[in-house]
């Protein structure tokens, strides 16, 4: 078997082997792991392609290449920016699960205690509080 | 079966073997270590495949730079983990993903299998015209000349996903500086590093750049490298990050892009084409384009590792 | 004299591999992180050396020789800061991840 052949096989399983990754792991940071070994599979296909058009004087096709190199670069900002929303994710909700219904548990140390309360629907009972306490004005920033 | 190609087999399978490792693994920090590995392994399987180019990209950004943001965002996430492995998918989903991916690796199989023979190829064409662009090595003529577009566009994708990063940033800490505070022990053997290795670091980086036109190399590669040497000052903590708005910053994230389309556009007037070079002056512009987007591939590359800001700017 | 070169050449190379398999070896095997990391320099240390000395005979020319023992240089010094730092944090009881 040859080596472009090889490692068209090989990139194949890849896919595959991320493409089960994707599917079936909970955390979007796996599946973002695996999101990427799907890119390399494909890549590595490509690459495979590049070296069956060797021809010139040249060990491989240049032109996959080329276009190779551009990928791998639109590869990594693509993965910068998906864990910059996984990131923001986490802090708004504290938790990165990607299933519904979840509660929003608001990070307690420096986040703005109105946007806090607010989330944790207790707003009203703290409101009705700080208008009992005397002096207050009935502003919440007065209680915390 | 000759040495070279029982040591291709050998590569596939291990290649495969971390991959698997990867997708498996009970903890994300393992998983990562596995795939930082994975693209090591993968840059030999480049070069086995006489890729050398894609070797050196595929080994700084494939493996380094993706591993240095997935390693932060891991530590970040640190305490999600246990509540997540609580949501794994039931046996037949498993199942059913197990049987989607086996038909969709089969079928890339089959295509592989069934490519044309003899495989019909450009690098007769690309080897044509190289002595007029004044370069040698035939992928950068690819990437600068023959799909100058694809560069020029790769740039500028390359600055949307570092804006899409900023517009992640929470309204109270918009035009801070991104990432947290590092402060390492100034004396310590992280700054020690930090010092030792930029000098060198930036010779090799730029003298990547500067061979790309013969021999495998490029601005990629090269801008990679200064990128890294960049993060690890700021990870010592010798320098802090640029508050994202600061007008420098700005100003040269955007120069490489625009004088690339500026140059393009002179080549409409001189040379008859969008993006054509005049005679003669292919390898002065190629250069003038090249060193105007290292600034903005390093800051870009670096920026996207250090991520959204997180401290309040200063005044 | 190619053929004595080429003896010297599997002859180290062939070491530098024992090496490397001690190393992960020691690495799988060792039972705390300390001397794992132990393991580990003998890998990127001596394992590496020898390879690198190894191929010096075949580099082709003193420019390429050089590069490689540049190389071999700047592994050691990453390895041996990495290693401070890990086995700094190991000390103190937490684990990398």
């Amino acid at each position: 078997m040859s080596g472009p052949t090889l490692f068209g096989l090989c990139a194949a399983v890849l896919i595959g082997l991320g493409l089960y990754g994707v599917i079936t792991n909970p955390q979007p940071l796996r599946k973002i792991l695996a999101f990427n070994l799907i890119g390399n599979g494909a890549f590595l296909l490509f690459g495979a392609i590049a070296r069956r058009g060797a021809a010139a004087g040249f060990g491989g096709d240049p032109v996959p290449q080329g276009l190779l190199i551009t990928g791998i670069v639109v590869a990594f900002s693509a993965t910068a920016l998906a864990i910059a929303l996984l990131l923001r994710l986490f802090d708004e909700s504290g938790s990165t699960t990607l299933a519904a219904d979840q509660p929003a548990i608001a990070e307690a140390d420096d986040r703005d205690p109105y946007q806090s309360a607010e989330k944790l629907g207790v707003l009203d009972e703290l409101r009705a509080r700080s208008e009992s306490i005397e002096g207050t004005n009935g502003k919440t920033s007065e209680i915390f | 079966m000759t040495v070279t190609s029982a040591l291709a087999m050998v590569l596939a399978l291990i290649l495969l073997a971390i991959a698997a490792y990867t997708v498996a693994a009970r903890r994300t920090f393992a998983a990562i270590e596995g795939f930082v590995a994975y693209g090591l392994l993968l840059s030999i399987a480049w070069v086995a495949l006489s890729s050398i180019d894609v070797a050196l990209t595929e080994a700084a950004i494939g493996s380094g730079l993706t591993g240095v943001l997935l390693i932060g965002a891991a530590a970040r996430l640190r305490t999600t983990e246990a509540a997540l492995s609580a949501e794994r998918p039931g046996a037949p989903l498993r199942w059913l993903a197990a049987a989607a991916s086996a038909a969709v690796a089969g079928g890339i199989a089959v295509a592989v299998l069934s490519l044309p023979d003899p495989a019909p190829t450009l690098a007769p064409a690309a080897a044509e015209h190289l002595a007029s662009t004044g370069l040698g090595n035939p992928v950068t003529a690819v990437l600068i000349a023959y799909r100058a577009l694809d560069t020029l566009l790769e740039s500028i994708v390359v600055v949307f996903a570092l804006i899409g990063v900023w517009s992640l940033t929470p309204d109270r800490t918009w035009g801070g500086r991104p990432g947290p505070e590092h402060a390492a022990d100034p004396n310590g053997i992280l700054a020690y590093l930090a010092r030792l290795l930029p000098p060198i670091g930036i010779t090799v980086g730029l003298y990547i750049f500067w061979v790309g036109a013969d021999l495998p190399g490029g601005k990629f590669q090269g801008a990679t490298i200064l990128a890294a040497m960049w993060l690890l000052v700021m990870m010592a903590g010798l320098t802090d990050a640029p508050p994202i708005s600061r007008t420098w910053l700005r100003i040269l994230l955007v120069a490489g892009p625009l004088l690339f389309i500026a140059i393009g556009f002179a080549g409409a007037l001189t040379a008859g084409a969008v993006l054509a070079y005049p005679e003669g002056y292919a390898k002065l512009l190629i250069k003038v384009i090249e060193a105007a987007l290292m600034p903005t591939l390093t800051l870009t590359l670096a920026l996207l590792v250090a991520g959204a800001s997180e401290r309040t700017a200063p005044p | 004299m190619s053929f004595f070169l080429d003896i010297f050449i599997v002859v180290t190379v062939s070491a530098g591999a024992f090496f490397f398999l001690a190393g992960s070896v020691g690495l799988l095997r060792f039972p705390d992180a300390l001397s794992r990391l132990h393991a580990l320099t003998k890998a990127d240390n001596l394992g590496l050396g020898l390879i690198v000395l190894g191929l010096l005979p075949r580099a082709g020319g003193l420019l390429a020789a050089l590069k490689l023992v540049v190389v071999w240089l700047l592994i050691l010094l990453a390895s041996a800061t990495v290693s401070q730092m890990v086995a700094r944090v190991a000390r103190r009881g937490g684990s990398p991840s």
